[in-house]
């Protein structure tokens, strides 16, 4: 059993490399549970290179990491959400043609049984699954607040409810943690401030989060505790209030700003 | 589809007068177009059971497959092997049809397993590949042991039997005369709605959903949890199944089988019939088979009205049938991009791809 104090996610050196570019080098991060945790630094800092690492996307060069104790390095992708990792794309990817419900319905995917011969039968077990997918998938549209566009395409909504699409579908994996690649962007003033309350009503109702964002207000305003990276390495860590006065970060920001 | 007609008594009713107008057709199209119609008819069910095999890895799934008629051949090879003079088999149909589905799907997950990491152009261009292998082998297979009997093919095998039954044989019921291509007819229509019922049941199902979702974005499939690799492997054996199937039937229909049944073009040609009717649409690829296998028949008849309008033949029918088909082919792709009835995912597609492109 591990200690419910120990981190809920930990990854420790993590090291990527594209060709000769080291996207990531030795990166550690523990994300504790119930807090939001978020990950910031300049554009081509290697924070997006970090999700895809911890959500199976990539294979790490070296490093590994772990989730309530368990190792996951080297994982498939629908092997991490098996176990609990469920995250969004900073470059929308949902199922644009169907239909926002059936979005979050696939996301029920791996937490349900039907095969090919209840699906053909159609027997009372596969039809009950069936309806508790669809109330689950439609409850979940109501949480994120676009139930009203449940029947609508997916590739028809505004960017800011297709990203609450992406949350919704996420959340449908039954995730202990959410990884959320850069939520706010595109969206305006009023959609970021609806957008900060409903993660922390994710977070209110038990859930982890990690986040990666560039709105500086809004992980100021939302994480426990930031971890910012550069070149892909973590130079600065703790809280928003803190990390904001060091100096290597104003550094980095500044050093991206003019360069 | 069964949801437009609310009322029950009303949609019994339709279902009774499609029972009777299904039945009855064999025999009004024979007194009225002649018997080579009915075995038209007869090709066109093996179509649809083809098509709609082929929808659910192309259509579904979103796997170009362009040796899909590999599945065809193996499912006629294996019945012919099993119930032919060929080695002395004579197996009932009853194990042997299915066997045939079943060595097909087993075809199909063997194949699928290695281009489980390609897609688009990539995987077009090796199932193809394997498709012209199956077929080579096919004829090849006589030397040093004679299994296939090489570019001669297959003869005198069985035909479906239950006892003396024969449905080779001509039967008079109720003073009606039921040949062969009747008889067949109903067995082919049977396995056509079987079909039809098991892919939209399949569709609107949690594993319809994981095959549209792969073919939507394939990496957002898996990170949410869907093992894409057994999903798409699914795929591959539910639409080989269903040529299978369709290829021990075709053998029991023929009583013959060859290679040169089963070229690339066999392939094209069933990609055509799902891809104009409506890829996805389990009506759409219905109506697709249904119109190319009658349409290059029915322009048969151009040759003689030309004689009789014109004096003489101009333009051969079979070049007229190409010219047209290519034709038919490029309106086609001008006007209804999606197919004649597109899935509702397709039109989607289609009519809202600017607006997605422009969000980008
Ligand atoms: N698949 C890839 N192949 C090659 N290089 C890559 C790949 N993915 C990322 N990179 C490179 O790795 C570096 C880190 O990229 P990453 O996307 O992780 O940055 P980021 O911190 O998410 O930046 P942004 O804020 O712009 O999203 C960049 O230089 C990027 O060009
Ligand atoms: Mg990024």
């Amino acid at each position: 059993m591990p200690r419910s104090d120990a981190p809920l996610l930990a990854a420790s050196s993590i090291s990527k490399r594209f060709g000769g570019l080291a996207a990531l080098a030795g990166v550690s991060v523990a994300v504790r549970r119930g807090e939001i945790f978020g990950l910031i630094g300049p554009n081509g800092a290697g924070k997006t290179t970090l999700f895809n690492v911890l959500t199976g996307l990539y294979r790490p060069d070296a490093g590994e990491f772990t989730f309530d104790g368990a190792r996951l390095t080297g994982m498939k992708p629908y092997q991490v959400a098996v176990c609990g990792i469920a995250r969004t794309f900073q470059n929308i990817r949902l199922f644009a043609n169907m239909s926002a419900l059936e979005n979050v319905m696939v996301g029920r995917h791996a937490r349900t049984h039907t095969g090919v011969l209840g699906a053909v039968l159609r027997d009372a077990a596969t039809r009950a699954e069936e309806a508790a997918i669809a109330g689950r998938a439609y409850a979940l549209l109501d949480y994120v607040g676009i139930a009203a566009r449940a029947a609508e395409p997916a590739y028809s909504l505004s960017y800011g409810d297709q990203r609450r699409l992406e949350i919704a579908r996420a959340l449908a994996t039954e995730p202990r943690l959410l990884a959320l690649d850069e939520p706010a962007a595109g969206m305006n003033a009023t959609e970021r401030a609806e957008l900060a309350r409903l993660l922390e009503r994710i977070r209110g109702d038990g859930m982890t989060l990690l986040l990666i964002e560039h709105d500086v207000r809004l992980v100021m305003g939302l994480c426990d505790r930031v971890a910012v990276l550069d070149y892909g390495r973590k130079i600065a860590e703790g809280a928003p209030a803190q990390v904001q006065r060091d100096p290597a970060v104003i550094e980095a920001y500044l050093g991206g700003a003019l360069a | 589809m069964s949801g437009a007609i609310r009322d029950p008594r009303l949609r019994w009713a339709a279902v009774f007068a499609a029972a009777v107008v299904l039945i009855a057709l064999p025999f009004a199209v024979d007194a009225v177009l002649g018997r080579a119609w009915v075995r038209i008819i007869d090709v066109a069910l093996l179509f649809i059971l083809l098509g709609l095999g082929l929808n659910i890895v192309v259509g579904y799934a979103g796997l170009l497959d362009l040796g899909y008629i590999a599945f065809f051949a193996v499912g006629a090879y294996s019945y012919a092997l099993l119930a032919s003079p060929q080695f002395g088999l004579h197996g009932s149909f009853v194990v042997v049809l299915p066997l045939a589905a079943l060595v097909a799907a087993a075809f199909g997950v063997l194949l699928g397993a290695p281009t489980l990491k390609l897609r688009g152009d990539y995987l077009a261009i090796v199932t193809l590949g394997f498709g012209e292998i199956i077929r080579i082998c096919l004829n090849n297979l006589n030397r040093p042991v004679n299994i296939t009997n090489g570019p001669q093919g297959i003869t005198l095998i069985d035909p479906l039997a239950i006892g003396d039954i024969a449905l080779n044989k001509t039967y008079t019921i109720a003073g009606f005369t039921v040949a062969p291509v009747h008889s067949y007819y109903f067995v082919f229509l049977a396995c056509a709605a079987a079909s039809i019922f098991i892919s939209l049941r399949l569709e609107d199902s949690r594993i319809g959903r994981a095959w549209i979702a792969i073919r939507e974005d394939e990496l957002a499939a898996g990170s949410m949890g869907i093992n894409t690799r057994n999903v798409k492997l699914l795929a591959f054996a539910m639409g080989a199944t269903f040529g299978g199937l369709a290829g021990g039937l075709f053998a029991s229909f023929q009583g013959f089988v060859s290679p040169e049944s089963f070229t690339l073009l066999d392939s094209i040609m069933v990609l055509c019939m799902v891809v104009l009717g409506g890829m996805g649409n389990v009506g759409g690829v219905v109506l697709g088979a249904a119109l190319l296998t009658a349409l290059p028949e029915a322009l048969r008849y151009a040759g003689p009205l030309q004689k009789q309008w014109l004096g003489d033949v101009y333009i051969d029918p079979s070049d007229l049938r190409m010219l047209l088909f290519g034709l038919a082919l490029v309106l086609m792709m001008l006007f209804r991009p999606a197919g004649l009835w597109p899935s509702t995912l397709r039109r989607r597609e289609f009519a809202g791809g600017e607006d997605a492109h422009a969000a980008q």
